[in-house]
């Protein structure tokens, strides 16, 4: 390459580098920058904080549990057994990362709603889920399952088969090989994984807000009281907002030093 | 008393293998791509043989007619990979216990420092896998695996990942431990330095057995360029 174009080279990678990373930065920054420490202290005694910060602590701890219990058993079925039922299996799993999270709501409402597919079934039962806590955790389920998903099958096909043969040459079950081998090797990563489909979960808004609705103390997640909160105070909403971003990185600083080597946001993940 | 009559297509493969072994140690050996490590697998039970039937010692371990497939866990193999899948988390003494699971703690500890000390890793029992040689692995990996007194070893490569003086130190140590043994043991190599672990060799090409024999056998009447290739005298 001729130094002129080597050059221009160079300057347009500094260029879109320190552009794109001030853009990143700025409304982060902007968040703490604004605000007086005396606003800050008088948005966190807002009355939307405590029943919005315990309601996504509960329903959270909820989805994550069923996200990485059920999420675990999937992806070790994928990974194990490679051929087309994997596959698609595979993909279905991905599904909630690429749909906008309206939409997820729009088809969760369709699907567990009074008088959707298998909500008529639950209601002639009486059990009604829409607008409802339990709600909160099926769409908070629904779009932070496929982060956990696809570390654990990345995770466990790390796993080497021979170790799984051996395991059970010495005598282990299947479930003993799982149990003994294959989650303390896959650990790591489905620490990571765990991490990234839990804040995936904490931020959820869109499918909540169509699924489960914005009624404080039953349904008003974190997400959903910075939204209300944005309609009277902004400060308030200021508060909320950065206890959820002081939430992620002591989440981001912890991951790094419990699971150094696993990938982190953005390697194999896509955001949504 | 191993008796392997075993039919198994796969891909280009087409397996048809009979051998049977005593409380002997045979060598198959064979080119890449001869079946060698399908046969082990279909011994294993991590693959399931078209057609025949496997027996240890009378039990059947799998029949196809009699709809018989004893699953890998209770088959009392005992599996040497080439790498020899130590599990990378455990320390040594408890990957020697591994396979003890159901017995009481002190027995399971028992047994398997008598077995890492039997085979000279009994000092390494609070050590980490990774930061073993070669050699050290294959012992105890060795003792993980008779801990369990299984009813015949099944060997693949076993030195294929040592370096030379390793090899050449533990193949010796290997003869002596499977002449004490009496174990119904098959070796699977391409490396005929490890005849001299067998009692008989079975040579196998494109999915049979072509020949088998002791080594001077062999050395008599070589029933194929391989076999000549491989029975060769280097000393």
């Amino acid at each position: 390459m001729k130094p002129r174009a080597a050059g221009a080279w160079e300057a347009a990678q500094l260029l879109a580098t320190v552009s794109l990373g001030l853009f990143l930065l700025l409304p982060v920054v902007a968040l703490f920058a604004t605000l007086s420490w005396s606003d800050f202290l008088g948005g966190l005694r807002d009355p939307l904080l405590a029943p919005a910060l315990r309601l996504s602590l509960v329903t959270t701890t909820c989805s994550l549990a069923i996200v990485v219990v059920l999420g675990s058993l999937l992806a070790w079925r994928v990974a194990r057994n490679p051929g087309r039922l994997s596959r698609w299996l595979e993909a279905v799993s991905q599904i909630p990362a690429v749909i906008p999270p309206a939409v997820a709501g729009v088809g969760l409402l369709l699907a567990f709603g009074r008088r959707g597919l298998f909500g008529a079934f639950l209601d002639r039962h009486g059990i009604a889920l829409a607008f409802t806590t339990p709600a909160v955790v099926l769409a908070e389920a629904f779009v932070s399952a496929p982060f956990f998903v696809q570390a654990a099958i990345a995770s466990f096909r790390r796993v080497d088969q021979n170790l799984l043969v051996v395991a059970g040459t010495l005598g282990a079950s299947p479930f003993r090989t799982f149990l003994r081998v294959g989650l303390p090797l896959a650990a790591p990563g489905l620490v990571a994984g765990a991490a990234m489909s839990w804040a995936r979960a904490v931020g959820e808004f869109g499918a909540t807000i169509l699924f489960a609705g914005n009624l404080t103390g039953r349904t008003q997640t974190m997400p959903l009281a910075v939204y209300t909160a944005m309609e009277s105070d902004l400060r308030a909403a200021q508060a909320l907002s950065i206890i959820l971003v002081v939430a992620a990185f002591v989440l981001l600083f912890i991951l790094r030093r419990v699971a150094p080597g696993a990938e982190l946001p953005g390697s194999e993940l896509r955001g949504a | 008393m191993l008796e392997i009559a075993v039919a198994r297509r796969i891909g280009e493969l087409d397996l048809r293998i009979d051998l049977a072994l005593g409380r002997e140690t045979v060598l198959v050996a064979g080119p890449n791509g001869a079946g060698k490590s399908t046969l082990l697998r279909l011994l294993l039970g991590v693959l399931s043989p078209d057609a025949g039937r496997i027996a240890l010692d009378g039990e059947v371990l799998f029949d196809d007619v009699a709809r018989i497939d004893v699953a890998v866990e209770e088959r009392e193999l005992a599996y040497l990979p080439q790498d020899y899948a130590l599990f990378p988390h455990l320390d040594v003494m408890r990957n020697a216990m591994f396979g003890l699971a159901g017995l009481p703690r002190e027995e399971r500890l028992h047994r398997a420092t008598e077995w890492l000390e039997r085979l000279g890793v009994g000092n390494l029992s609070r050590r980490f896998p990774p930061g073993l040689s070669g050699g050290e692995r294959q012992r105890v990996a060795l003792a993980r695996a008779l801990a369990r007194n299984p009813r015949a070893l099944l060997l693949d490569e076993p030195f294929a990942s040592l370096d030379p003086v390793a090899r050449r130190e533990l193949r010796v140590s290997l003869r002596g431990w499977l002449r004490s043994w009496r174990l119904p043991a098959l070796i699977v190599s391409h490396d005929p330095a490890d005849a001299v672990l067998a009692d008989r060799i079975a040579v196998v090409e494109k999915g049979r057995v072509v020949q088998q024999g002791t080594l001077d056998e062999l050395r008599q009447s070589a029933a194929s360029s391989f076999v000549s290739g491989f029975v060769v005298r280097r000393d």
